[in-house]
């Protein structure tokens, strides 16, 4: 037993890379923890205890605030309904993209990720000058008084615009490396259309599409630069959960707004947590992903 | 190679039988999914976009190059190109040693780490400016240390340094990260074997190798820099001509209704932006056309 174990274990040592002498080892790995410590863990750990340098119960005073909690539910409900249409959208251009074959389909996927490419104030100026008090529907909206700059309709259209790729990023790939052929199967079988999608494709891609929905919604509360050129400040109206930190910060009032931002960073860490998971799934249930070249190659 | 062939094939084939229509798929819900993704694309993203187009066109051309070419719009391009550049190359550098250091070596607490490097991807960038504003202020945690030595980040250019280096710092760790993974090892050691020193190594064998995933990450840490607003504004201090970057001159143009002055400044940073976007569209091509080289 022990003789094949050590049969076993040595080729396995001579595949093993070289390496660099323990100390330039040691040192490589400290120069890149000192600057992961200075550019991410400090400011993680800040957030924390600058929240709780007052004490919990100021802590929790801060939250319980009356206009922190409209800012919260106002963040609660634009995410409610931004998740919801980017994840319909992110599915049906993955099912078009991912299943069939059709002329101008690079164009559509470089158009999806457009948004990336936008300056977040460019984002939110865009709606600004297609709804704003002197845009091209202004006037006509004044008319019927109907608001959507400095309201929710605003601050949802720029959430909508900067959380747009997530979740069609996250399944245009995964749906492509799975195929066809499980569906057009279920499809020959007799299946019905939405049968095969959720019996079959569904199943296949939840815990992509699960993974893309978090990030989305993590994005969708946090956005910043958009939501503050559409929404126009107003307390208890129209500040969402960030744009609180920004005028608590501006009133020099840190304990409550790093209060606030603590919020939003443990959002931020279960999202990475998240992440984490659906890959140890993902990893789990497909063990064959050691070879994904092999996969293509076929 | 293969992929291409079938494709040329596939092209030719319906060049031949066109009216014939092409094989039609058996999978239903093709209109119905690529009608709804079109038309919810052209109402958040491209209509949008347009009127920002639409609005440009219709100022004179002297109106615009007043408006892009003020002496306050132009110090806001230098420090915003100038402050993302750098912040990019810092990346560049340290993004590839994490990712060296990630993929080669063990080290206590390595998954955890490998997995907050997705941070600044998750966390808001006001709550990002908000708590390294507080680390570096001259009070703060490391801006204590700073002070003596003379060195002021927060509320200097500096400081916009520090925070667009954080917001790109997953761009090249996650570019560089998977192909030195792929990296075969037998050209290593092949090396080593004939006598090469494992400096040389690193720089004439590994280097080439990673090249087009670093620039690639370092453009896109670049591009993500360029438009970033929300980190910037707490720790810049937002002053004109000296910490005012350019996303924040648009946002004060539109307070100001000057929405022609604010549309003219988007119109000069959408052009850079979709010219980055380009050149990482290439650099990405040429990034994979690299790696599947590799494994031939």
């Amino acid at each position: 037993m022990s003789a094949t174990v050590a049969i076993q274990s040595k080729p396995k040592r001579s595949a093993e890379p070289l390496t660099e002498p323990a100390p330039v080892r040691w040192l490589l790995i400290g120069v890149a923890g000192l600057f992961l410590a200075l550019f991410l863990f400090l400011p993680l750990a800040a957030v924390f205890v600058q929240a709780l340098e007052h004490g919990v119960a100021t802590y929790f005073a801060a939250l319980r605030e009356p206009d922190a909690r409209a800012a919260i539910r106002l963040t609660l409900l634009t995410a409610a309904i931004v998740v919801p249409l980017n994840l319909l959208f992110g599915i049906a251009a993955a099912w078009a993209i991912a299943k069939f074959e059709f002329p101008g389909k690079s164009t559509l996927t470089t158009l999806i990720d457009l948004p990336f490419a936008v300056s977040p104030v460019i984002a939110g100026l865009i709606y600004v000058l297609l709804f704003g008090r002197r845009g091209y529907f202004g006037p006509w909206l004044d008319a019927h008084n109907i608001h959507i700059i400095f309201a929710l309709p605003g601050i949802v259209l720029a959430t909508l615009f900067v959380t747009f790729p997530l979740v069609a990023r996250e399944l245009i790939p995964l749906m492509q490396t799975q195929g066809t052929q499980e569906e057009e199967a279920a499809a020959v079988l007799g299946a019905r259309g939405w049968q095969t999608f959720f019996r079959v494709t569904l199943p296949n891609i939840k815990w992509g599409l699960l993974y893309g929905v978090i990030l989305c919604n993590a994005r969708a509360m946090g956005e910043f630069g958009a939501v503050s050129v559409v929404s126009g400040h107003i307390r208890g109206l129209t500040n969402t959960m960030t744009l609180h930190v920004e005028i608590l910060y501006n009133e020099y009032n840190f304990a409550a707004a790093f209060a606030i931002a603590s919020l939003l960073t443990l959002l931020a860490l279960l999202t990475l947590g998240a992440k984490s998971l659906v890959e140890w799934r993902t990893r789990r249930m497909a063990p064959a992903t050691d070879e994904p070249k092999d996969e293509l190659a076929s | 190679m293969t992929s291409s062939t079938h494709r040329l094939a596939g092209a030719s084939a319906v060049a031949i039988a066109a009216p014939a229509r092409r094989h039609r798929s058996v999978l239903p819900g093709f209109r119905l999914s690529l009608g709804f993704a079109l038309l919810y694309l052209s109402l958040i993203v491209l209509i949008p976009l347009a009127g920002l187009a639409l609005k440009a066109t219709q100022m004179s051309a002297s109106q615009f190059w007043a408006a892009v070419s003020s002496p306050r719009a132009i110090a806001s391009y230098k420090l915003s190109f100038g402050a993302a550049f750098v912040a990019a190359a810092i990346n560049a550098v340290f993004g590839a040693l994490v990712a060296w250091v990630l993929v080669r070596y063990r080290f206590p607490f390595r998954k955890l780490i490998d997995a907050l490097v997705d941070l600044p991807f998750a966390l808001p960038t006001a709550v990002a400016g908000l708590a390294l504003t507080s680390i570096y202020v001259s009070n703060g945690w490391i801006g204590r240390f700073l002070e003596p030595l003379g060195l002021q980040v927060a509320f200097k250019p500096l400081g916009i340094i520090v925070a667009l280096t954080f917001i790109g710092l997953p761009f090249v760790v996650r570019t560089v990260q998977p192909v030195l993974q792929d990296l075969d090892h037998e050209v290593e050691e092949a090396a080593a074997s004939l006598g090469a020193r494992r400096w040389h190594t690193l720089v004439k064998l590994i280097l080439p190798e990673i090249w087009p995933a670093l620039l690639t990450g370092f453009a896109l840490a670049f591009a993500r820099a360029i438009g970033e607003y929300g980190s910037v504004v707490f720790i810049a201090g937002n002053m004109p001509m000296k910490t005012e970057i350019t996303p924040l001159l648009i946002v004060i143009k539109l307070e100001q209704y000057d929405y022609a002055g604010a549309t003219a400044l988007a119109v000069v940073m959408l052009g850079a932006s979709f010219v980055l976007l380009l050149a990482i569209n290439l650099l990405q091509r040429w990034s994979a056309r690299r790696q599947a080289g590799c494994t031939d």
